[in-house]
């Protein structure tokens, strides 16, 4: 044998995959979800009732656009909440930060429902009060209560991840503004902001995710959103099949959200990638 | 019209006695869906971190749905959905039964797979945590994988994942909020029947939030002290 032919050798055959305990159990597990999948489909197809989607679709869509609403508006009016919050909870003064520690705690320690609720039912006890100021129209409305909970409690969620972020940029960026003889708003703006604004942002967009799912909730304060919309379908028609389209419309707003976020991470720390 | 004192006292009177009720049924299901929920999320992390491709794929669809279904809808989903598939299954023997699905159990079920889905989110960072070392290590005294990862991985699994679980542990008390949807007489719907018939609701729902938040700080002192008790038991 010369060592140009030993050279040539073939390469080894591909190992065997055997069929591992794991490897059963897995191909299973997808069989079972597969057949669930099927078996919803199947659900879907043969529950197929022309009325009834005529009937709500509509319904649907308006319902996902006061959810859609309800969590835009909230996120945005928390995101201004959240700043002077955060900029108490970082400041020197102790009274300031015990003050927005307090606000932050309560209401992240609280459950949202429970803040709806004492929001929409716990405003009508001030009903005279609210009158002489000209504001019971506006919080008679289911929405516009929900809209304030919603906002006062991711307001303190919000204030927790800026604040995280910017403290997650190194004390040293500031000492050089500073240095360069930049004012402090400068330097925020132009230094640190940039550098936490990609350390918050999977913290916002899962934020904005978990908004989108608690958003569920105020079905239960009378507002017709996608869940509201939902629950009144399936209190008419007794069908399960409209928790079916609910859940899937939800899954399919979170996904591409979730995915959306991923891209625009991805894309904004290209050139921290070596 | 009575105080507001005489509302929230002991008694035939009072609401106090009403409302703990619900904080005792609020912590037992919580305290009910843990064990459920860390054991589906333990087992779930085991099948994502699996080198098997089809393993690893079950585990991801269980997280996806779970982890993107509103909590409130989930709920609807079980109890909805345990209540309509059991009818049909007993109306095949006896036709005119009519079934009503326990709401404490589906709340359970419900949170409980909310809280894998999250949980196992928690136990996979951990195990990408332990070096592969410690592994080999226990093959390699002789240890069986089952042995392993309940002597050796195990022990460590628990110290990384700790203050993950610690934080779904505090989500989940405030998620068991939303089974007073479906009827089951918690904080929430405890102080809202008290706020209905006294009409004294910004009373009685800031009470409610009041118990949420000793409840969650109750729960921080406990979490230290088991973090403690975690950290001493690790080698120096």
């Amino acid at each position: 044998m010369t060592m140009a032919q030993s050279a040539v050798a073939e390469a080894p055959p591909p190992p065997v995959r055997r069929w591992t305990r794991q490897r059963i159990v897995g191909h299973a597990l997808v069989g079972l979800w597969a057949l669930a999948g099927l078996g919803l489909v199947y659900f879907l197809i043969s529950g197929w009732n022309p009325p009834l989607f005529e009937r709500w679709a509509p319904a649907y869509l308006s319902g996902l656009g006061v959810t859609l609403k309800l969590v835009l508006i909230s996120s945005v009016v928390g995101a201004l909440l959240s700043l002077p919050v955060a900029y108490a909870r970082m400041s020197r003064n102790r009274f300031l930060s015990a003050l927005a520690y307090g606000y932050v705690y309560f209401f992240r320690g609280t459950p949202l429902l429970a803040q709806t609720f004492l929001i929409y039912y716990g405003l009508g006890s001030f009903r005279p009060q609210l009158q002489a100021v000209g504001l019971w129209d506006f919080f008679r409305e289911g929405f516009n209560c929900a809209v304030l909970a919603f906002s006062l409690n991711t307001a303190a969620y919000q204030a927790e991840i800026l604040r995280g972020a910017i403290q997650s940029v190194p004390r040293g960026q500031w000492e050089a503004g500073a240095a360069l003889g930049l004012h402090r708003l400068q330097i925020l703006r132009k230094i640190i902001l940039p550098q936490a604004l990609i350390v918050a942002l999977r913290p916002y967009g899962n934020e904005i995710i978990l908004m989108i799912k608690a958003s569920a909730i105020v079905a239960l304060v009378t507002v017709l959103d996608l869940m509201g919309q939902t629950r009144l379908a399936f209190s008419r028609s007794f069908d399960y099949q409209t928790y079916i389209w609910a859940a899937l419309i939800y899954l399919a707003l979170v996904e591409s959200l979730r995915h959306g976020v991923e891209w625009i991470e991805r894309r904004i720390t290209r050139h921290l990638i070596r | 019209m009575p105080s507001k004192w005489t509302l929230l006292s002991w008694g035939p009177e009072g609401w106090l006695d009403d409302i703990f009720q619900g904080v005792f049924i609020t912590v037992s299901l919580a305290a009910a869906t843990l064990p459920l929920g860390l054991a589906i999320g333990f087992f779930v992390a085991l099948a994502k971190k699996s080198e098997e491709p089809s393993l690893k794929l079950a585990g991801d669809i269980y997280t996806t749905i779970f982890r993107g279904l509103p909590e409130l809808l989930t709920l609807f989903l079980v109890y909805y959905g345990a209540q309509i598939g059991l009818q049909n299954v007993i109306r095949l023997f006896r036709p005119e039964a009519s079934v009503e699905v326990n709401s404490f159990v589906s709340g359970m079920v419900a949170l409980g797979v909310v809280f894998s889905s999250y949980a196992s989110e928690v136990f996979l960072s951990a195990f990408r945590a332990i070096p592969r070392g410690q592994y080999e290590g226990g093959y390699s005294i002789g240890l069986s994988r089952g042995q392993t990862m309940r002597l050796v991985i195990m022990p460590q699994l628990i110290r990384v994942a700790l203050p993950g679980l610690a934080n779904l542990w505090l989500i989940l008390l405030k998620d068991t909020a939303l089974v007073s949807a479906i009827g089951l007489s918690d904080i929430l719907r405890q102080s809202g029947i008290a706020a209905r018939v006294t009409r004294e609701a910004f009373l009685f729902f800031g009470v409610a939030s009041l118990l949420y938040l000793v409840l969650a700080i109750i729960s921080s002192v406990g979490i230290r002290a088991v973090e403690r008790a975690v950290s001493q038991s690790e080698a120096r």
